[in-house]
């Protein structure tokens, strides 16, 4: 859609800004003036725009429009779980029982939330069957860094200090590597074997006393479920080590199976995947970290505790410490827990059973057509293989950018790492079956194109604001804000 | 647990028709037989027998109608900051935010779209940050700014990390005055790295030649004006860098950490436009020097064009970042909290050039017309003799916490009970959203609290 004038965003807020313009009016100092400290600590020049509200609501509204989004887009981001984000949810964050309480306020003028931050740790306790919760960090690789810090802790109480060694999939999401190394650890990557399975002749291999753990994710990056998975927790506690769950996937898993009863020691789960609270385009999420009894000592601070009628932030006995500034992304925990509340026990499990059944039927239309490396009953899920259409001319990268051109969100690309030309498809429970077969169809209609107009595959997207941008000229000369002086 | 159900259709495990999943029984049968199986628990088959299907105590299902019931009963519990006069800040601030900002942040097309990777469908983010990270280096006259990281506490903690990358240094030295909670989470990230943490004094900080840095707040804690060219000064002078955590609020009118060469600032957004919200979400301001970009934490938007020459946004310098670098990345950060960066991208625009200097002067001479009525009172002082902003402590006649428990009794909410620290201190804060009547009650009320 072409916009007119000023509704135009191709223009940065500096360059519109025209002096003498405000967007706000403020209420006159009702206080008599008082002295201003030494001039010396005060700034000469505050280089803002200045515009008017109705330019700012038409610019901001012109950019949100050259966005894909789950509200206009079918957007089956492997790994992401974009489903839909219930209205709802946002309007209860945003009441002002929920939005306008101080978390330093006292905790008798605050039950209502720490009866909900309560409730939801009980809910995902029973979700995963790993029951003591912390609801403080912030995003999912937050989470693995609290988890992770737990687990050094519990090793190290036990007067343990040789577990220097984490080990971790190579099909893993790269945080976790990360994760791993900011609290400390040396990762060891553990080869996948030929069913996408973690391969127990490397488990075993690594499995000493110098391993601290595995970080697995369930069911896997490929989308699929270990089905070695309890042999691996014993592997590892037999060893000594604890097993972490990185719980990006658990769409698939709700109500089908508990992480707790399979052997995984902690766990976090992702709030803006699984729990419908929207992704923002990047945040904020939430990641809750859940564990055994055994490690509840270990969890990040502060947690909520029920005394008698009343609730009351409590810090664990032996916690890692705290890991954000109050208590955790409160207005996504509320979101969470509305959403919890209104699928109930019924609809928790109806959420992975519908996940599930489109991901395999999506799965079974694109069999032949698209390479499939693991061909097993997927989860949530489904990882292709761009491999026959490359053969002819066409790599992953570009049907992704096609599939834009069909107004179809691109499913990730080139990930998990050890599947060449991945495509990893993930259309959630919440996409009607009229959608998923049109996706299928764009997909064997690309499919052809590959074949007949390689050309029109390999130069799209075609209909989008930008054609394929030069990301190499952004690295090699990076342009990261707007100055004066770079705008002629 | 419950017996395992095998050979259930979907349809009959209770099946529920969520208002939020399409699907009806006709069609998930269809779908069932496409893949020639009849019930949906043969696709969870490879979960071991004995523990599939466990029993999950959740309560029901609820309407719309009823979550809304609930849900208002649990917020009528709470007091909102709107509801009387409220003096409360310490780290989260009550300001004013333009009914733009909601309205906007809650468009679709912004609140449920996913981290901008495919660039082409993503403009309209990928500009945000870009306005964003102008905006954070103009507040904070520093050369770059990233995306925006988790929140203040986590945005400092990983300033000092980055220090110690940038100085090869094992050494951080926080000032006494910064937040007790960022002190917290700076020795939750420092613990596993073999990173030193010593708490200073920054009227006069210690600093050696294995300290990689010294971290300030300014304001501090208490709301007071550091010197920060001194100390800035003090810390080049052992080669460490100067790390500022700086409330965007009192940008508006004082001088910024740039000028006086502070090497990282971070900061919290939640004054530019974000609700206090019991503390979350917000966003972590971040900025540096041009020099040490490739030590950076987190996603950064750069502007470069098209095959056709059109200009365009990408993520970019990505070899810093976890899913490209893994074990060896700058910080495992990945999603951060974009909706918040563009919350505080309309805040910062719609308030602009004047708005700022005007909301910050309101805060200032608002705060310093109460502290002047305090100090005036019987058996209240004023303990801490240095320039402030828009916070300060009062010394209290009797326990800040029990006057606090009158006050709220009269609908005040009080300042923090920061009498750990000095004895019979409340941290007050008043803002722009403190009216002159606002202030004047709670002189009156503490004028009755002895």
């Amino acid at each position: 859609m072409q916009q007119g004038g000023n509704r135009q965003t191709e223009k940065l807020m500096l360059e519109r800004s025209v002096p003498g313009r405000v967007g706000v009016v403020l209420p006159d100092l009702d206080v008599p003036a008082q002295p201003l400290p030494d001039n010396a600590l005060l700034r000469d020049d505050l280089a803002l725009p200045e515009l008017s509200e109705p330019e700012l609501v038409q610019y901001f509204t012109g950019l949100s429009l050259k966005n894909f989004s789950i509200d206009t887009h079918f957007y089956p981001l492997g790994s992401c779980t974009m489903k839909y984000n219930p209205k709802i949810n946002d309007e209860v964050a945003f009441s002002p029982g929920f939005a306008s309480i101080h978390p330093m306020q006292p905790a008798e003028h605050s039950q209502g939330a720490l009866e909900l931050l309560h409730k939801l740790q009980g809910f995902l306790g029973e979700i995963t069957g790993l029951p003591a919760v912390s609801l403080a960090t912030l995003a999912g690789a937050h989470g693995e860094l609290g988890g992770m810090l737990m687990i050094r802790a519990h090793h190290l109480a036990n007067g343990d200090t040789t577990r220097t060694k984490v080990a971790i999939p190579d099909s893993a999401h790269g945080t976790n590597p990360a994760s791993a190394a900011m609290a400390g650890f040396d990762v060891v990557e553990l080869a996948s074997d030929e069913q996408g399975n973690v391969d127990l002749n490397a488990l075993r291999a690594v499995s000493g006393p110098d391993l601290a753990g595995v970080m697995i994710t369930l069911p896997s990056t490929l989308g699929l479920f270990d089905t070695h998975i309890v042999e691996v927790c014993n592997i590892v506690h037999e060893a000594g080590g604890l097993v972490y769950g990185d719980g990006a996937n658990m769409n698939a898993l709700l109500g089908r199976v508990k992480l707790g009863d399979l052997g995984f020691d902690v766990a976090h789960l992702n709030l803006h995947k699984t729990f419908s609270t929207p992704h923002g385009g990047g945040g904020p999420g939430a990641g809750p970290v859940c564990c055994t009894n055994q490690l509840a000592p270990y969890l990040a601070a502060p947690i909520v505790s029920q005394n008698g009628d009343s609730y009351e932030f409590s810090t664990p006995a032996k916690s890692i410490g705290k890991l954000s500034g109050f208590h955790g992304n409160f207005g996504v925990l509320v979101r969470a827990y509305t959403y919890i509340r209104t699928l109930g026990d019924a609809g928790i499990k109806s959420i992975s059973g519908n996940a599930v059944l489109s991901a395999n039927y999506m799965m079974n239309a694109l069999r032949g057509v698209y390479h499939l490396p693991f061909d097993r009953t997927c989860m949530h899920e489904a990882v292709f293989s761009a491999d026959f259409q490359k053969e002819r001319g066409s790599s992953g990268l570009e049907i992704a950018k096609r599939l834009l051109d069909y107004g179809f969100h691109a499913p990730t690309m080139y990930f998990p790492l050890i599947v060449h030309e991945a495509l990893m498809i993930e259309p959630t429970e919440s996409e009607t079956k009229e959608t998923i077969d049109a996706f299928i169809q764009a997909l064997i209609d690309i499919d052809q194109e590959v074949t007949d107009d390689k050309d029109l595959v390999n130069n799209a997207p075609h209909t989008t604001p930008v054609a394929r941008l030069d990301e190499a000229k952004a690295a090699r000369q990076p342009d990261l804000r707007w100055q004066p002086e770079a705008a002629d | 647990m419950t017996a395992t159900r095998p050979n259930t259709p979907i349809a009959n495990e209770g099946h529920f028709q969520s208002h939020y999943i399409p699907s009806t029984v006709d069609e998930q049968s269809e779908m069932l037989s496409a893949l020639g199986i009849d019930n949906i628990d043969q696709l969870f088959a490879d979960i071991p027998v004995e523990f599939r299907n466990p029993h999950l105590d959740l309560p029901a299902p609820l309407s719309e109608l009823e979550i809304q019931q609930e849900l208002g009963r649990m917020a009528s519990k709470n007091r909102a900051m709107g509801s009387g006069p409220s003096f409360l800040g310490a780290g989260s601030y009550n300001h004013f935010i333009p009914s733009i900002i909601k309205s906007l942040i809650t468009r679709g097309e912004f609140i449920t779209a996913y981290t901008p990777y495919q660039a082409e469908a993503s403009q309209g983010t990928l500009q945000v940050i870009y306005e964003f990270q102008t905006l954070i280096c103009n507040l904070y006259g520093m050369e770059v700014a990233n995306a925006g990281m988790y929140d203040g506490a986590t945005s400092l903690a990983e300033a000092a990390l980055m220090a110690c990358r940038v100085t090869k240094r094992e050494k951080v030295a926080l000032a006494d005055s910064i937040s007790p909670a960022y002190i917290d989470v700076i020795r939750t990230y420092c613990q596993s790295q073999d990173i030193a943490v010593e708490i200073v004094d920054p009227s006069n900080p210690a600093l050696g030649e294995e300290t990689a840095c010294l971290v300030l707040q300014y304001p501090n804690y208490f709301g007071y004006i550091e010197d920060l060219e001194a100390l800035v000064d003090a810390t080049h002078v052992q080669g460490a860098l100067a790390v500022v955590s700086c409330d965007p609020t009192a940008m508006g009118m004082l001088q910024t950490p740039g000028h006086y060469g502070a090497d990282i600032v971070t900061g919290d957004g939640q004054p530019l436009g974000i609700p206090v919200s019991y503390g979350g979400p917000y966003v972590g301001l971040f900025a540096t020097k041009q020099e040490y970009i490739r030590q950076m934490p987190s996603r950064l938007s750069g502007r470069t064009i098209d095959k056709n020459g059109k200009t365009g946004y990408v993520l970019t310098l990505q070899t810093r970042e976890q899913h490209i670098r893994r074990e060896r990345a700058t910080s495992n950060i990945c999603t951060n909290e974009a909706l918040y960066a563009l919350a505080s991208t309309i805040y910062m625009a719609a308030m602009g050039k004047q708005g700022m200097k005007q909301v910050a002067e309101l805060c200032y001479h608002k705060s310093h017309y109460a502290a002047a009525q305090i100090a005036s009172l019987p058996g209240y002082s004023l303990p801490i003799d240095k320039p402030f902003f828009q916070e300060f402590v009062v010394q209290c006649p009797s326990s800040p916490t029990d006057i606090n428990k009158k006050l709220i009794d009269l609908n005040i909410l009080g300042g923090l009970d920061v009498s750990e620290k000095i004895p019979d201190g409340m941290l007050l804060c008043v803002t722009e959203m403190n009216s002159k009547d606002d202030i004047d009650a709670l002189v009156a009320a503490l004028s009755e609290l002895k």
